[in-house]
């Protein structure tokens, strides 16, 4: 709980905070979608940053740990719709992760919110838009996560944790002693 | 652990971004991010110039590695699907390693997309940096070439595949036609003239069809469907299924005898051929001039698979035996370079437009259903006549129907303003009927048709502006009793008008085929948003797909008329001629490969492969990559316990650098 | 399932015939029909247009009341007869779900006056209810007399089947035609059967309203009706009480009986004319075979 406050505390202060959204889009679906939807002059939020993968497959969990504890605000994940994965199931497989990954970062404190998987076609510039709108729009209503502060925090509660246990420790074997 | 990135020191970037003219120059302050990625380590030189994809703007890329002994290079501009591969090439012609190499996307997902200067400049940088970082990283890599089958599949007999088939089959290539229907010919085969120049359809189009059957490098397989693609561009291992005609197609001669001798005196089933107007017997030929003149037996129909007990006159008739009931289902396995899928389209089905009244009025018509009736070998024998039989006074053709509409399909299906009019000037011609055509905006683009379109008008034919309301049969006034009434908004008169018809023609728009989905997820395809295929690229692209190897062709990319068509088609089978005669294709090269020593045999990557690349080797507890079968998803990366399968472009610690640049804090 | 009822002006004024017969026809099928209390006017006629935001609040004013008598277990069905009444609460509990701008907008204005609505409520016809919860067959089982004198021209009218198709297709309904089939009276197959009768036109550019009703009382004639059905106390009214101006306006003889729904079910039931409210209408339909178009006023 303490680490949430020092989070918030340690963030930039809201007015001049900007939601910062990784997303990692699949070259064959998802990312067609965002040239098309660019093709399509198709506006919306500038707060999310795109990592072209061949698959939303190869979408590591470690990268979206990673992005989380880089700073990102929320992590969005674009593939094909299930059935028409480019290479047959590698959306299958990422759906899977996402599950598993999306309960993980839940126990950490992330909103589910934050996390999101999304299948969008080739034909569906406008998909893109309402999905980066509206994860940009539920990012801003839950404000920073601001994970480094809290990851900061961790280790300083630990480090403390560590120091009392050493502390009682030694005492114990004086008292031995 | 990994190969070390780099050679030796530290890395000597050059960075480029590219105004595009105004697109992103107009948006992102281009200088301000030369500025700011010219700080960047490693970034020894920084530019920003008008057109980076321009001759002189490659040509500096490439003084620049010489001059400036750059050994990475990074390009901001469009999206790398559009101009990756200029790019790479440039950077080889320089002298690196074309993968030492990494482009941004600053148009496509920057300056056409976001309102703001400052945010769009921002996320330019930020790109730029992710960009920066990663291509420290990237590795040497080689293109790998895959030979080039010299045989070609082409999906759909159509007047597209027909001359897709002949172009290549004479230029010496090996052709396999599949076509579903038992005959090639397509739509166009059902038309009865073709607009501007009012040529029969069938004289311009059966010698091409009897073209492709006789062409000894044509293998033509009708009533038969691509059920399984396998492999890659260069050697695609195709599955064919060949339905059961029940007769023997070598022994069959076309004499059309044992279709006489059925038992059935009169035809009885749905016609396809003649859009149900006429009725066929259960042992036919599609029509005169199909392609193969092969009769065929549909079974749902033919009393002796029904119940057993015909007296089989048709077999009895044939003094060659061809009729097998017996006959059952052939697989073909076939292995080609290219694929040209040319699956055409559909008519938009009349039930989309309720408000016509077709299925409730007799007399409303779908253009196809008239292209029968004034056709010469149709059912009526080029009577245009109502389904009462009688000549009609009076007929009214409805534009746009299903095409320009919000509820149907909001596309201009391209070809109905002038089959519209071409329909007009024949029923005219064959009845002297009042003609009234109600059309939203005549769209007479090609060459000769403006001029037919007057022609047209000189023959008296009537054009009224405005979308036809509905359709119905109640009588106001005395001159509507037992007429079809077309009520509609005239615009250039502004008035509600109703005009008494005896037959109405409804000028459906074209739509993808029932089938277009099956067909694209079996070659691998994506589809636009209306659901036809979608091009590589709309302008510089039209007939490649996203799947390299497989061109579309046609009216399954998007309706177009014969001429179009014809030309597309054309331009498919000079792309498949350009990769057969290549000899060989280049290869992405972001396959997966496994480092042996960190494998633990966990077999967990093993089933995840859907090209089951990875085997296990049991002997040594390890897994086995096949590069040859990975086509690079990098699902196997993903999901290695121990890291130790590794994707080429695309490494973990590439990935890991991209993160990390998009999301160091701007100072 | 509970039915609310919901009258509407409408049912009170130049619709009082509908809502006697109605009241009777429930009655006489044991389902009970419990008036929604504190009701005030749907928001139709001229309001929607003028200033839809306060139309739809007055319509979901209504439905906050309808889950404040009855609760909001999802199971409240508010039958609301008038066609504009039944489309306005429709429309109204549609937005309500689904259109943010309409949630923000008028949530804030039922707020004001101490309302909400959490969207539990069904807006029915009792055309919808009598054909979907009751059935066709239950009723035709409670037939005393069948009706094979009448030829009907079934008029649902424009607003029940659209834009909303909430319980048949909107271009080609068929559920009035089942019903009054099921009382053993014929039915005209008619293409009118959902066109508009020119509605408050009628009062506003006179002559295109008469117009329209005109084409389609022309038309039941035409093929071969005896009665012209209808389910809207506006379409009644329209259709019925100008027929001597348009006598005389498009030179013709017209005496088209114009009847409620409900009214040709009470007929059938064997409900008492008396209670079927005939004496509110103008030209009542033949009340046993035979009879001459029209016919005499009713007696009872």
């Amino acid at each position: 709980m303490s680490a949430h406050v020092a989070a918030r505390e340690g963030a930039a202060p809201r007015a001049e905070w900007k939601p910062r959204v990784v997303a990692f889009f699949c070259n064959w679906c998802t990312y067609t979608a965002a040239d098309l939807a660019g093709v399509s002059r198709l506006k919306h939020s500038p707060h999310f940053r795109i990592i072209r993968v061949m698959c939303s497959g190869r979408v590591d969990p470690q990268f979206v740990m990673d992005a989380f504890a880089r700073g990102a605000d929320a992590v969005l994940i674009g593939g094909c719709h299930p059935g028409d994965c480019h290479y047959m199931e590698g959306n299958y497989n990422c759906l899977r992760r996402f599950h598993l990954l999306q309960r993980m970062l839940g126990q950490m404190g992330i909103e589910k919110e934050r996390f999101r998987l999304e299948w969008i076609s080739a034909s569906e510039g406008e998909r893109v838009k309402t999905v980066v709108n509206s994860l940009v729009e539920d990012v801003v209503r839950l404000g920073p996560l601001a994970l480094p502060g809290r990851l900061r925090e961790w280790d300083r509660e630990i480090d403390h944790l560590e120091a009392a246990v050493s502390e009682r420790h030694e005492e114990a074997t004086s008292h031995a002693r | 652990m990994f190969e070390p990135a780099q050679q030796n020191g530290s890395p000597r970037i050059g960075f480029y971004v590219c105004h595009c003219g105004h697109n992103i120059a107009g948006k992102v302050d281009v200088t301000a991010v030369a500025q700011a990625v010219a700080r960047f380590p490693g970034v020894v030189l920084s530019r920003d110039y008008k057109y980076m994809c321009s001759d002189p703007g490659q040509q500096m890329i490439m003084d620049d590695i010489r001059e400036q002994k750059l050994d990475r290079v990074v390009v901001a501009s469009c999206s790398p699907l559009l101009h990756e591969h200029t790019f790479r090439t440039a950077v080889a012609r320089g002298g690196l390693n074309a993968f030492h190499f990494q482009m941004v996307n600053i148009r496509e997902n920057v300056s056409w997309v976001h309102d703001d200067p400052a945010d769009a400049t921002e996320k330019a940088v930020d790109l730029a940096r992710a960009a920066v970082r990663r291509v420290r990283l990237h590795r040497a890599l080689e293109q790998k070439k895959v030979p080039i089958t010299p045989a070609v599949l082409i999906v759909g007999g159509g007047i597209a595949g027909i001359h897709a088939a002949l172009t290549l089959a004479s230029a010496g290539k090996k052709v396999y036609l599949v076509e579903k229907e038992p005959t090639i010919g397509g739509h166009m085969a059902k038309f009865d003239k073709t607009f501007p120049t009012l040529d029969c359809a069938a004289c311009i189009l059966t010698p091409k069809m009897s073209a492709v059957r006789s062409h000894p490098n044509i293998t033509l397989w009708t009533y038969s469907e691509v059920t399984k693609v396998e492999g890659f561009v260069g050697r695609y291992r195709v599955t064919v299924k060949r339905k059961p005609r029940y007769v023997i197609e070598e022994l069959c001669v076309g004499c059309l005898e044992c279709i006489e001798a059925c038992v059935f005196k009169e035809g009885k089933f749905y016609d396809e051929f003649n859009q149900g107007l006429g009725k066929r017997k259960p042992v036919y030929i599609p029509f005169p001039q199909a392609t193969p003149q092969l009769v065929l037996i549909d079974p749902e129909q033919c009393i002796e698979f029904k119940s057993g007990k015909c007296k089989k006159t048709c077999a009895e008739k044939c003094d060659r035996d061809a009729i097998d009931f017996k006959q059952t289902e052939r697989i073909e396995q076939i292995e080609v370079g290219a694929v040209i899928v040319a699956t055409g389209f559909q008519t938009v089905p009349s039930e989309k437009v309720p408000f016509y009244g077709y299925g409730r009025m007799p007399n409303v018509f779908t253009a196809l259903e008239v292209e029968r009736l004034v056709n010469a070998s149709g059912p009526t024998g080029g009577q245009v006549v109502t389904r009462e039989g009688k000549a009609p006074k009076a007929v009214g053709i409805i534009h746009c129907v299903g095409s320009r509409d919000e509820k149907t399909n909001r596309w201009c299906s391209r070809v109905c303003c002038m089959y519209s009019l071409k329909l007009a000037h024949l029923i005219k011609e064959h009845t002297g009927a009042e003609v009234f055509n109600f059309y939203t905006d005549m769209r007479t683009a090609g060459k000769g048709y403006e001029e037919f379109f007057y022609k047209v008008m000189d023959d008296g034919v009537h054009f009224i502006r405005g979308r036809v309301a509905e359709v119905s049969d109640w009588a106001f006034t005395p001159d509507e009793e037992g007429k079809l009434v077309i009520r509609v908004e005239d615009t250039l008169i502004g008035r509600v008008r109703r005009v008494p018809v005896d037959m109405v023609v409804l000028a459906t728009g074209l739509e993808p085929g029932p089938d277009s989905q099956q067909i694209r997820r079996l070659f691998n395809m994506s589809c636009s948003s209306e659901g036809f295929f979608l091009e590589r690229h709309p302008k510089l692209a039209p007939v490649d797909t996203f799947t390299d190897g497989v061109y579309i062709a046609g009216a399954c990319q998007s309706p177009k008329d014969i001429p179009d068509t014809v030309a597309q088609a054309g331009a498919a089978a000079a792309q498949v001629l350009a990769l057969i005669d290549a000899g060989s294709k280049e290869l992405e090269p972001n396959t997966a490969y496994i480092v042996e020593e960190e494998c633990s045999g966990c077999k967990s990557c093993i089933a995840l492969c859907p090209y089951t690349a990875i085997s296990f080797d049991a002997a040594r507890k390890k897994a086995l990559l096949n590069e040859a079968l990975c086509k690079g998803c990098g699902t196997c990366v993903a999901s290695c316990p121990s890291g130790s399968i590794r994707q080429n472009l695309f490494q973990d610690d590439e990935i890991f650098s991209e993160i990390e640049g998009l999301l160091t804090p701007v100072t | 399932m509970r039915y609310l009822y919901y009258p509407g002006c409408s049912l009170r004024s130049t619709g009082k015939a509908y809502e006697e017969s109605l009241l009777s026809l429930f009655r006489a099928l044991d389902v009970p029909l419990e008036e929604l209390d504190d009701w005030n006017c749907c928001g139709a006629t001229a309001y929607m247009a003028v200033d839809e935001d306060k139309a739809m609040a007055l319509a979901a004013r209504n439905l906050s009341l309808a889950e404040r008598q009855h609760g909001r277990s999802g199971q409240t069905q508010l039958v609301a007869p008038c066609s504009a009444c039944f489309l306005v609460l429709t429309k109204t509990d549609r937005y309500l779900k689904g259109n943010p701008e309409v949630q923000k907008v008028v949530g804030r204005a039922l707020a004001d006056a101490g309302h909400s609505y959490a969207g539990t409520v069904t807006p029915r016809h009792p055309l919808d209810v009598l054909v979907n919860d009751i059935g066709v067959e239950t009723i035709a089982k409670k037939v005393k007399s069948r009706l094979g004198h009448l030829r009907l021209a079934c008029y649902y009218g424009c607003q029940i089947v659209r834009p909303f198709a909430s319980f048949d297709d909107p271009r080609t309904p068929s559920t009035f035609e089942k019903l009054m089939e099921a009382l053993g009276a014929e039915t005209v197959d008619w293409p009118l059967r959902t066109r508009c009768c020119g509605a408050s036109l009628m009062g506003t550019i006179h002559a295109v309203g008469m117009e329209m009703s005109y084409s389609i009382l022309k038309e039941a004639r035409r093929r071969g009706a005896n009665c012209v059905v209808t389910t809207c106390p506006l379409c009644q009214l329209n259709l019925e009480s100008f027929q001597q101006e348009m006598n005389k306006q498009f030179d013709d003889d017209l005496r088209m009986p114009v009847a409620y729904f409900t009214q040709i079910l009470g007929l059938a039931l064997g409900i008492p004319n008396d209670k079927l409210g005939f004496n509110k209408i103008i030209i009542p339909p033949p009340m046993t075979s035979g009879a001459p178009q029209g016919g005499e006023p009713a007696r009872v």
